[in-house]
């Protein structure tokens, strides 16, 4: 009874707030748009019975996925959202893994305060993390003033609102999810592999790429999933740093469902959204399962 | 024509004796510091050419810094060591004539045995096109070809290790370093492998030095072993005489199982006579030492000279007690008599017999004794 | 044998830069007696006084203060509950679905998360509020809190449990007795994590909250979107503040109680 109790609550709870919100969003991207309260149809009519159930049925449809393929602000939103994440997420990789090789190849008395400098940002919020990056980038922002002091540049640059500042800003707040992966992998990485290869020939430099780097893979490639899979869904950081032009998928989401009032067409999107991010959850989750027997 | 090529192993291999032979290596006055805490302290040791040296000894004695330092990961503080006459203080780790098999074997996961033992191949002179040849022979040596392009993970441990010596051995190192490399292997298998070995040893030529902290191990193996402490060499012999004729109580109890007396000796004709305890009878030593008259000193006995008997035996060193403990090993057994002032006294016996009543038991008046060559006398 | 090179300072010295000077900047500029951002005119805490007379900001911040604590309790229950389910009670009908909604809403986009929710208030008719951003905010924080004990959960001992079972505890008793006082470290780092996740949230809140509950992440959202502020800076700074003393007390105490293991343990062996 009790054994019952303890599985029942947690899953209704996941049940109700989880999966049946879900399964409305699928509903809903099916129906169409109305000028009404809630603004769709059909809406469920149980009290007609069985016709009620069957007309509810028969009116639902792909409209609002066909509209998706016609409009061409939504694919080239799905587009760019995936083209900024593949960037952000190469970029993050290489800002990130020298960290994450410094940091395990530090003292081991040091690593626990470094690891706390890395995961101490992820408390802050991540809303005035981005919000950090608006003083910065702007034309008459820390950064350009910097750039023109020393020369390098003589017109300010415009950073701020164009995609540049989108890379800047998700390699900022998602560096945290790329290094603790690859340092997990490199601290337990153990060192007398590297000792054999530099007995058996070679250099510092040939050691890593034979030996660090592939040993290194498992890591890598969790971290790069962490900071793809949310990036691609990316809203604060567009919409605060990428200003109008940038288009990604999540502000769009966004502004249809509260600017447009479109729930259909908000709830098809991100069906859509659910169906692209379905590929790297998988392989994500695979790299995951292959790490955890290669662990046993 | 008779074959001009002497044997492999000559009939008495000792190079240490030969005041003319040059060391392969040699250790000039090593010390070696991590902060203030000294690894090793003053070191001076040569080894030769084909030797199997073994360096014995507890963990944290040095042993471990002293084959880090021969692989060039460490860096002597003071003092220098010499491959071949030529001081290697500055050659880093991948440019040196020296390989090493590591304790956790440290194969990489990610390449096939086959790769695993070519990796340093391809880092030497050695041209691509006769790669392929060597590292069939290195599977040939150690059995594993059939095992060519299986992964680490997908081989037992004792085949790991046997990858890990070809691995070591593929670039014909001029020293083979060893660091505990039988350590995670069985019982069982870890005996058959040290004959394996040795005869991979003899048959490639190389020095092998080996760390270890496994005296049976060391005595099987070596043909010279260094007892090591708090960064010290504390005896470097041949087996035989190490375990004969320690120079030390320490020595004397880290190999074997042994008996200490702590006395006075004096000489009586050309034999010591050390006083021990009241009412116990002088034991009885041969030894060469010169000690002073009522010099403090230890006895030392091995429990397989200790023989045990029912009646009193009429010989030397002739004690009398009670049997307190017997530990039956199957092939011996080690009695544990104790005498009259507390003192316990270690005798082992083979079974030679299937009888299953044994022939001593518990709280059993014993005679024990040893003869006057059997005891080793030790100032310390 | 050192493995710290140059490249390895240089790295470690630029990635800190990189992670801190941006909110350096922010909290220096919070002290700006100018309200220009970017031009530093001298030293002043008046933004913080205008901060604490700023009704909007204190009402938020109290909004999103009892979301959290409410939020991140309920999740820390059910996140412990659904990480007991999942590592102790072996097969039971349906335990695919269970997991997979466990770490669903892990990689779910925020943006869905929070349309799906607003949806199914919307068809039910509850009236948006504290209310619906707890239930909400329960929801994917009781999963993160779930992943975590349960990887604390899978490490340990499991004979410790058996043996309580063995001298003749109820299950239940064990739990409570046993188990809990083991994971509890694990389960207090979820009711943490699940507190700061639901002060962070903007997208989810902005869903499902109504008209009368703004929560601070909301009102800082639409206030930052018209530009930078040196208001904001100065409450920016002091959650910064916040957060970086609570961490640091956490890991402080977490590391002294290590130490006090380890010198026990020491002692223990030295007898």
């Amino acid at each position: 009874m009790r054994r019952l109790l303890l599985i029942a609550i947690p899953y209704a709870w996941l049940v109700a707030l989880f999966l049946v919100p879900f399964l409305i969003v699928v509903k809903i991207s099916l129906s169409d748009v109305q000028l009404s309260i809630p603004p769709y149809t059909p809406t469920l009519e149980f009290s007609a019975g069985w016709t009620g159930i069957r007309d509810f049925f028969s009116q639902l449809d792909f409209e609002n996925f066909v509209f998706l393929t016609e409009d061409s602000l939504y694919w080239k939103a799905y587009l760019s959202s995936l083209q900024i994440a593949l960037v952000s997420t190469a970029l993050t990789l290489m800002v990130g893994y020298p960290i994450a090789l410094a940091m395990a190849n530090a003292e081991q008395a040091w690593r626990p305060t470094l690891m706390m400098l890395v995961i101490l940002p992820f408390w802050t919020s991540f809303l005035i993390r981005v919000y950090a990056w608006m003083g910065i980038l702007s034309t008459e922002g820390f950064l350009n003033q910097f750039l023109l002091w020393t020369g390098v540049i003589s017109e300010p640059l415009t950073i701020l609102n164009t995609r540049v500042a989108v890379y800047i800003g998700i390699v900022y707040t998602y560096l945290p999810f790329m290094i603790l992966p690859i340092y997990a992998t490199l601290e337990k990485l153990d060192v007398s592999l590297l000792e054999a290869a530099e007995d058996l020939g070679c250099t510092r430099r040939q050691a890593f790429w034979l030996v660090t780097a592939p040993l290194s893979k498992p890591g890598v490639i969790a971290g790069c999933f962490l900071v793809f899979i949310p990036a691609i869904g990316e809203f604060v950081i567009p919409s605060l740093l990428g200003g109008s032009q940038t288009l990604m998928i999540g502000k769009v989401l966004w502004e249809e469902f509260f600017s447009n009032r479109d729930w259909p067409v908000a709830s098809a999107v991100a069906v859509v959204l659910l169906l692209i991010l379905v590929i790297p959850i998988i392989l994500f989750q695979r790299n995951e399962q292959r790490q955890r027997e290669a662990e046993q | 024509m008779p074959d001009p090529k002497p044997s492999a192993q000559p009939v008495e291999f000792a190079p240490w004796v030969d005041p003319k032979a040059a060391p392969l290596i040699s250790f000039r006055g090593v010390t070696k510091r991590f902060g203030d805490f000294t690894a090793i302290d003053n070191l001076y040791l040569d080894i030769f050419q084909r030797e199997f040296f073994a360096l014995l000894g507890p963990s944290g004695c040095g042993k471990t810094t002293l084959m880090r330092m021969l692989a060039g990961f460490e860096n002597a503080t003071e003092g220098t060591i010499l491959l071949e006459g030529q001081n290697i203080g500055a050659v880093p780790p991948n440019k040196r004539a020296v390989n090493m098999m590591f304790q956790s074997y440290a194969l990489f996961p990610h390449l096939t045995v086959w790769d695993n033992i070519a990796f340093g191949l391809k880092r030497s002179d050695m041209p691509k096109d006769q790669i392929p040849a060597r590292v069939e022979d290195m599977l040939r040596l150690v059995q594993m070809q059939k095992f060519a392009k299986r992964k680490p993970h997908q081989i037992s441990g004792g085949q790991r290790q046997r990858v890990a010596l070809a691995r070591s051995l593929a670039k014909a190192p001029k020293l083979l370093l060893l660091d505990e490399p039988l350590g995670a292997l069985d019982k069982k298998l870890r005996e058959e492998t040290q004959f394996e070995l040795m005869e991979i040893q003899e048959k490639t030529g190389t020095t092998f030095v080996i760390v270890t902290h496994d005296q049976e191990e060391a005595m099987t193996v070596a043909s010279r072993i260094a007892v090591m402490d708090h960064g010290k060499l504390i005896q470097v012999d041949t087996p035989p005489v190490i375990y004969e004729a320690p120079k030390s109580v320490y020595v004397a109890d880290f190999l074997g199982d042994v008996t200490v007396i702590e006395g006075r000796a004096n000489r009586v004709g050309d034999i010591y006579e050390v006083s021990w305890a009241e009412g116990q009878p002088p034991l009885r030593c041969a030894s060469p030492l010169t000690l002073a008259p009522d010099q403090s000193c230890f006895v030392a006995v091995r429990p397989e000279k200790v023989e045990i008997h029912a009646d009193r035996p009429e010989d030397e060193n002739v004690l009398q007690g009670k049997i307190v403990d017997i530990g039956y090993l199957g092939n011996l057994s080690t009695y544990h008599v104790q005498l009259a002032n507390g003192q316990i006294i270690k005798a082992q016996n083979f079974n030679t017999e299937r009888d299953t009543r044994r022939r001593f038991t518990w709280e059993e008046d014993v005679w024990v004794n040893w003869t006057v060559r059997c005891a080793i006398l030790l100032e310390r | 044998m050192k493995r710290f090179s140059f490249f390895s300072a240089v790295s470690l010295t630029l990635g800190f830069a990189f992670l801190y000077v941006p909110m350096l900047i922010l909290i220096i500029f919070s002290f700006n007696e100018s309200k220009l951002v970017t031009v530093w005119a001298g030293f002043s805490t008046k933004w913080y006084v205008s901060l604490l007379h700023n009704e909007a900001f204190l009402d938020a911040a109290w909004v999103t203060l009892r979301v959290a604590v409410f939020s991140s309790t309920i999740a820390t229950v059910l996140g412990t509950m659904a990480a007991y389910v999942l590592v102790r009670q072996g097969r039971f009908a349906g335990r695919t679905l269970f997991s997979g909604m466990i770490y669903a809403p892990l990689v779910m986009p925020e943006v869905i998360t929070g349309l799906s929710l607003l949806l199914l208030f919307i068809a039910v008719g509850v009236d948006r509020g504290i209310f619906t951003i707890v239930l909400a905010h329960t929801t994917f924080s009781m999963c993160y809190v779930s992943v975590v004990v349960s990887s604390r959960l899978a490490t340990f001992d499991r004979s410790v449990e058996e043996a309580a079972l063995d001298l003749g505890a109820e299950p239940f008793d064990a739990f409570r007795s046993v188990t809990l006082p083991i994971i509890a470290p694990a389960v207090i780092s979820g009711w943490l994590l699940a507190f700061t996740l639901s002060l962070d949230d903007l997208v989810i809140a902005s869903f499902t909250a109504g008209p009368s509950s703004t929560t601070l992440p909301i009102k800082i959202f639409s206030s930052v979107r018209l530009g930078v502020s040196p208001e904001i800076n100065a409450l920016s700074t002091l959650m910064i503040g916040i957060v970086t003393v609570g961490v640091i007390s956490v890991s402080i105490m977490t590391k002294r109680s290590a130490t006090r293991q380890a010198r026990d343990e020491r002692a223990a062996i030295q007898g």
